[in-house]
């Protein structure tokens, strides 16, 4: 299935969170083993939705740059799970008609029919006033109480044509309906009477109700404050405070002028050692294990990387340079391509600093990620100090 | 029948106390420590005794699975990854636990983590269960609180962190790889196997994924032992477990019932019988949406377990039981599984990219009649052509839905293709 951003005309100029977002966001991040930052994805995103209705293009770019991803992983991932909605939807009420089979047995198509009538002709689509729209969605895992559907972090259970139809014109008056089911049930228990543990509710309503309607109160991690979570142990350092500097990426990008510079073909000038180099230099040439994932240095692009990452390169020299493919992953083609860069010694590669990697990395098209993967950095090392 | 003691979860409903003191008022957290103290290996010992199976469908020995991890912690840290991406058509007993009897679940976690010796535990939920995740973080902020959780939690020497992690609308999470991917903030695409999660599975650590139920009941086993767990249901069918049951009986339920249970008095007991009377029943999917459906003639004397229903070609898969009586369309309903599949496919493995959306239209067509016979198998050739040829089992899941519904009411589909064909005739002399 398709999914694409909505378009330009409908997207707004830019997002941020909310200052109570950014810290509920911080604490989100902390759950994760440190570089594990990525693993928010889904939870920051939710909460750009949350605050906005929607996933704006802004609203990826931002996750991506707190995250420290590259902006097409929060895209794919935007775009993968169908409860981010990419467009605006009905202002007061999107209604989520559950319609796969024990809702169908159930008259799901009836309240489909319902949305058609009252709201809109075709899912996503704006009623007239713009409050409402629907979509039929898959299974949403309240199966013995079909058919139900979904409005906001409620579920509407239990549900007729009728009292459907009932919902609709409450959340048009300005209501805010009771959620759960809507036959008189408690919760998924048989209808008028149980068949076992007899007791009388203690609570006024189910669990779901109850924390739509205030009863009970809310998690404090949902509050928006200070996230709880009590114990540090054992997930590596947290990284709350860290995670909120612009990544190396968006650092690259905003320093002016830093990859215009064609003229300086010199040896690389010294980088102040800030706080997103020191990132960056961790993860080209920490040593990650392997089996994980690939260091975000690889995100750069021709375009991309800042200029003074360039390393020293050489025209060709009269012996046509050493033997790159003593390397190991350096192949004839990966040779070819290192030597058009002006890349023909091991004292080239054995000089480079995490900056130059990350700069080689971005030219090495397909071949990104050998660099580190391969050390070349130090195999060429071993070489020179054979030689 | 079950006696209400016998029952794990004695707050399905949430109508009595859903706070921590009823919780250990029912007997949650009663001597964890000690339970703790009788080690890892005798923990993972006991659970396999029990003959505990797997609740999240493919009924795999839980014990057996947990045996898997490696027996010292290396330089990569252990992880416990439970299940709750509860997304499977039919199936809705996980949601009952989480935000009703949460405690059976967190106390569960630390107990099967502290098994695997992993200090930390994610909890996936499916994105839907919003409500759901407020009251299992309700609960676990409170096992914070009092000491359940974090260091030496529950006083047991042990330390351990539980985290809520949640989706955002992809069936395919359910798969344990495509969970472990998307908890690491990817597109959820199932993972080659092996390597195994066991080896290297979140974030390339070694990892056991078990559903909800699986972790829930486990802390019951060890406090009234494997024993009392395999008195209920047949031999290699152990345990209780909670049935779902949806569609047109008189009052669809969750409930916990021994396992092995006939259908009839699962039905009968809980769900006030079939609309309109037993002779009103036409099929029965038994395990959530994946298994194959049942004819009403092979529900007689059903009985509910994993044997018995693989016996069957079908299977118990989640114990999500969708009964239709006879004013079912049954070509339609296996038609909208068809469509759930297509939209849920990942689109990773090309058989079942293709073949979920070509098996949609054929039955689209089969609905309306609007075929010819040679289709039908046509139709159960590509389901074959699917199943088994995929990375994970979602091809499968596609599939089996259709080659039961052929294998069961292959009449029925030829009934309706012929009456289109001489209906169209037959519609011209009416007029």
């Amino acid at each position: 299935m398709n999914r694409r951003l909505a378009p330009r005309s409908v997207q707004p100029a830019s997002f941020a969170f909310t200052p109570d977002n950014q810290a509920w966001a911080q604490g989100q991040i902390s759950k994760y083993p440190e570089g594990r930052q990525a693993s928010a994805v889904i939870p920051l995103l939710w909460r750009a939705q949350e605050q906005e209705g929607w996933v704006s293009q802004p609203a990826i770019e931002y996750v991506a740059a707190m995250l420290d991803m590259a902006e097409i992983r929060v895209l794919e991932v935007a775009t993968f799970y169908f409860m981010f909605k990419l467009a605006p939807v009905g202002s007061v009420a999107h209604f989520e008609m559950c319609g796969t089979t024990p809702c169908m047995l159930c008259g799901s198509e009836a309240l489909v029919e319902v949305c058609k009538q009252k709201i809109a002709p075709h899912a996503f689509e704006l009623s007239a006033d713009g409050k409402f729209s629907w979509e039929e969605v898959e299974c949403l895992g309240a199966c013995s109480n079909a058919p139900m559907i979904q409005v906001g972090d409620d579920y509407y259970e239990d549900l007729t044509a009728e009292s459907f139809s009932a919902l609709i014109d409450a959340f048009a008056r300005g209501e805010r309906p009771r959620p759960g089911p809507q036959n008189g049930r408690f919760a998924s228990e048989p209808l008028g009477g149980l068949t076992s543990l007899p007791t009388d509710p203690v609570h006024e309503s189910n669990a779901s109700v109850a924390l739509a309607l205030g009863t009970d109160p809310l998690p404090r991690q949902f509050s928006g404050g200070t996230p709880q979570f009590a114990s540090e142990n054992l997930l590596g350092k947290r990284q709350g405070a860290a995670i909120s500097k612009p990544s190396p990426k968006v650092a690259a990008i905003s320093a002016p002028g830093s990859n215009e510079d064609e003229s300086d073909r010199g040896p690389v000038a010294p980088v102040t050692e800030n706080a997103a180099l020191a990132e960056l230099r961790a993860q080209t040439v920490g040593r990650l294990d392997p089996a994980l994932d690939v260091p975000t240095a690889s995100d750069y692009t021709p375009e991309t990387v800042p200029a003074q990452f360039r390393p020293e390169l050489l025209g060709r020299p009269t012996d046509g340079g050493d033997d790159l493919e003593q390397i190991r992953g350096i192949g004839p083609q990966l040779g070819a391509l290192l030597k058009d860069l002006g890349i023909y010694r091991y004292a080239q590669i054995a000089s480079w600093t995490p900056e130059n990697v990350a700069w080689v990395n971005a030219h090495l098209g397909g071949w990104k990620g050998r660099i580190i993967r391969d050390d070349w950095v130090a195999q060429a090392r071993a070489l020179l100090a054979k030689k | 029948m079950l006696s209400d003691s016998d029952r794990i979860f004695q707050n399905i409903y949430g109508m009595k106390d859903r706070s921590l003191a009823g919780a250990r008022a029912r007997g949650c957290w009663d001597g964890t420590a000690a339970l703790v103290a009788r080690g890892g290996e005798a923990i993972i010992q006991e659970v396999k005794d029990s003959g505990l199976r797997g609740r999240g469908g493919a009924g795999f020995p839980t014990g057996l699975k947990w045996s898997f991890m490696p027996k010292e912690v290396g330089e990569r840290p252990h992880y416990l990854v439970v299940n709750a991406d509860e997304s499977e058509p039919g199936t809705c007993k996980d949601r009952e636990i989480m935000r009703h009897d949460p405690h059976t679940l967190i106390e569960g976690c630390l107990l099967a983590s502290f098994a695997m010796q992993a200090h930390a535990c994610y909890i996936y939920l499916r994105g839907e269960y919003i409500r759901e995740r407020q009251a299992l973080q309700v609960a676990i902020d409170e096992a914070y609180d009092a000491g359940l959780l974090g260091k030496n939690a529950a006083g047991s020497g042990w330390d351990f962190d539980l985290y809520l992690h949640h989706g955002a609308g992809a069936y395919i999470c359910g798969e344990e790889t495509a969970l472990i991917e998307s908890l690491e903030g990817k597109k959820g695409m199932p993972r080659l196997k092996p390597p195994f999660p066991a080896g290297a599975g979140l974030y390339g650590c070694p990892t056991t994924v078990n559903n909800v139920e699986s972790i829930a009941v486990v802390p019951e086993i060890l406090r009234r032992g494997a024993e009392w767990f395999k008195s209920f249901g047949r031999e290699n069918n152990a345990g209780t477990k909670l049935f779902a049951i949806s569609g047109h009986v008189e009052r669809p339920c969750v409930v916990e019932e021994a396992m092995s249970i006939t259908f009839r008095e699962l039905i009968d007991r809980h769900c006030g019988g079939i609309r309109g009377g037993w002779g009103n029943l036409k099929a029965i999917i038994p395990g959530g949406s994946s298994v194959p459906c049942l004819k009403a003639e092979q529900c007689d004397d059903l009985i509910m377990d994993f044997d018995t229903l693989r016996g069957l070609g079908s299977g118990l898969g989640t114990a999500a039981v969708i009964v239709m009586d006879e004013s079912t369309d049954i070509i339609k309903a296996i038609w909208r599984l068809s469509k759930f599949y297509k939209h849920e496919s990942c689109g990773q493995c090309t058989p079942c990219r293709e073949g979920t959306g070509w098996m949609m239209r054929v039955m689209d067509r089969l609905v309306r009649g609007e075929a010819e016979i040679e289709e039908i198998d046509t139709l159960l050739d590509v389901t074959k052509q699917v199943e088994g040829h995929t990375i994970c089992a979602l091809g499968d899941a596609a599939a089996w839905p259709i080659q039961g519904l052929i294998r069961n009411f292959r009449d029925e589909i030829e009934d309706r293709i012929k009456a289109r064909q001489t209906g169209k005739v037959s519609a011209v002399a009416a007029e």
